[in-house]
């Protein structure tokens, strides 16, 4: 169900209050099918909050989250969010086939979509191998695999490619762009300035407070920038 | 409830175990060495071991599960896996339950093999019905897995999970009824050692070794178990503050 906008995601004054520390200030803005937003912004800045928020894991102080119309964290929406967190979340002492089955089986997925899964991310030789012996950028392969179980129409990915080298990267939002394209919501965080140019559209964050919501050219030209992390400065000094 | 999820579960954590060999010896075969290791040592003193192997047939599962089961789940917790389900349609009852099953079977394969090993082997004898004794050793391990469940909230680390053997299970050794008869300890270490699981599961089994049993005792494991594993549930966030 989507927002009368077009919209599937709304986060309308968003306020998060953790043990007294306010970790996101009155945050707004929506997304649509299709679209890949990149959620940028230093560590500590309030990103996997926001993205918790959404997923209806993590308490709200203020304000609202919703998903294809529902509040977050409804039971209607559970299994509609691929969720790849910033920690793997897969289990290491199982092969990929067993983490993505057993993931799939809770979902009530067919057999043929974790053969699936395993194919889009590239893990189809693997897939007898213990999580454990794999390397840093197979596993955010495994948990990306899982995110993508049951294609879900709105996905929520943590830094997914924090740690992993650069062809890896390029692999992995050439696959995010993809998914995009099928009408997937795709909310891609991560704290690498070079990583802005790949999405459609960027939200910058810092201190739990939104400082840009637009495209990656228009953040340039605002800040009269050809470099991302410059621009970001700029972003920073004009908020101060 | 969803009966599918909760076996999902359970042989989810079948496979984890079949991949990880030491814990599997650890549940099945240190319990079994132990009480062979005190029939061992009792070898010298004729009915010791008859007076005393009984009790820690209810007493080493329990300890056995419990650790096991307590480190077990906070990893789930903390490597984000049970955050993760929990954005999936899987309730926390699928969630415990799913444990519960699969670390309850292994608690019968744990009890069976501790028993035959102790009637045949070890030489255990006494007046009562040996399949009564197992019965109580599958209740403590199950006692020790709802309660390693429940308590694996508390730890934030495992190291912290395994220092609960010295603040959790040690005090049970103690006033269990092991070392020395409940009736005989002093006024408020009895009222203590009155509502301790591993003194239920002591209770149940003494009386078994007369050949007399009685179902209370049964039922109070049982109690047991329940209260901790709906406590165990209990302390299954969705949501963090």
């Amino acid at each position: 169900m989507s927002i009368a906008d077009g919209s599937n995601l709304e986060v309308s004054n968003l306020r998060v209050v953790r043990k007294g520390n306010e970790i996101l200030k009155s945050l707004s803005f929506r997304a649509s099918p299709g679209e890949l937003v990149g959620l940028l912004g230093p560590s500590g800045s309030g990103k996997s909050t926001l993205m918790r928020s959404i997923l209806g894991v993590q308490a709200i102080t203020d304000g609202t989250a919703r998903v294809m119309g529902s509040a977050a964290g409804s039971p209607s929406l559970r299994g509609q969010l691929g969720y790849m967190a910033q920690s793997s979340a897969v289990y290491l002492d199982l092969t990929v086939e067993e983490n993505v089955r057993y993931f799939a089986s809770v979902l009530r997925q067919p057999t043929f979509e974790v053969a699936r899964v395993i194919d889009v991310v590239a893990l189809t030789r693997f897939s007898h191998r213990l999580v454990s012996t794999l390397s840093g950028g197979e596993l955010a392969r495994v948990s990306l695999g899982v995110a993508l179980l049951g294609s879900p129409p709105v996905l929520i990915l943590d830094e997914p490619t924090v740690g992993l080298d650069p062809i890896l990267r390029r692999d992995l939002w050439r696959t995010f762009g993809v998914l995009a394209k099928t009408g997937v919501t795709v909310i891609v965080s991560s704290h690498v300035m070079d990583e802005a140019a790949r999405c459609a559209r960027l939200l910058l964050l810092r201190d739990g407070i939104l400082l840009f919501d637009g495209t990656p050219a228009s953040l340039l030209a605002a800040s009269d920038s050809t470099s991302y992390d410059v621009a970001f400065e700029r972003l920073i000094e004009g908020d101060g | 409830m969803n009966l599918r999820r909760t076996l999902y579960t359970s042989r989810r954590i079948f496979q984890q175990l079949r991949h990880d060999p030491r814990t599997l010896a650890l549940l099945l075969l240190v319990p079994t060495a132990l009480v062979g290791l005190l029939a061992w040592s009792l070898s010298n003193h004729p009915g010791a071991f008859d007076s005393v192997g009984p009790k820690l047939l209810g007493v080493f599962p329990l300890t056995v599960m419990f650790l096991v089961t307590s480190v077990i789940t906070l990893r789930e917790r903390t490597v984000g896996t049970l955050e993760r389900l929990f954005t999936l349609p899987l309730t926390k009852a699928d969630f415990v339950a799913g444990y519960a099953i699969a670390f309850g079977a292994l608690a019968l394969i744990q009890s069976l093999l501790v028993s035959v090993l102790s009637y045949t082997w070890y030489g255990l004898a006494h007046q009562g019905v040996p399949w009564r004794i197992s019965m109580v050793a599958l209740c403590a391990g199950l006692l020790g897995t709802a309660f390693g469940l429940a308590l694996s909230a508390v730890a934030h680390t495992e190291f912290q999970a395994v220092q609960f053997m010295p603040a959790f299970i040690l005090p049970q050794l103690l006033l269990c009824g092991l070392v020395i008869p409940v009736n005989q300890l002093p006024t408020v270490l009895r009222g203590v050692a009155d509502v301790l699981p591993m003194t239920a599961a002591v209770r149940a089994i003494t009386p078994l070794q007369t050949n007399q049993y009685y179902l209370g005792q049964f039922a109070i494991m049982l109690a047991y178990i329940i209260a901790a594993l709906i406590v165990g549930a209990g302390t299954l966030r969705r949501v963090t503050k």
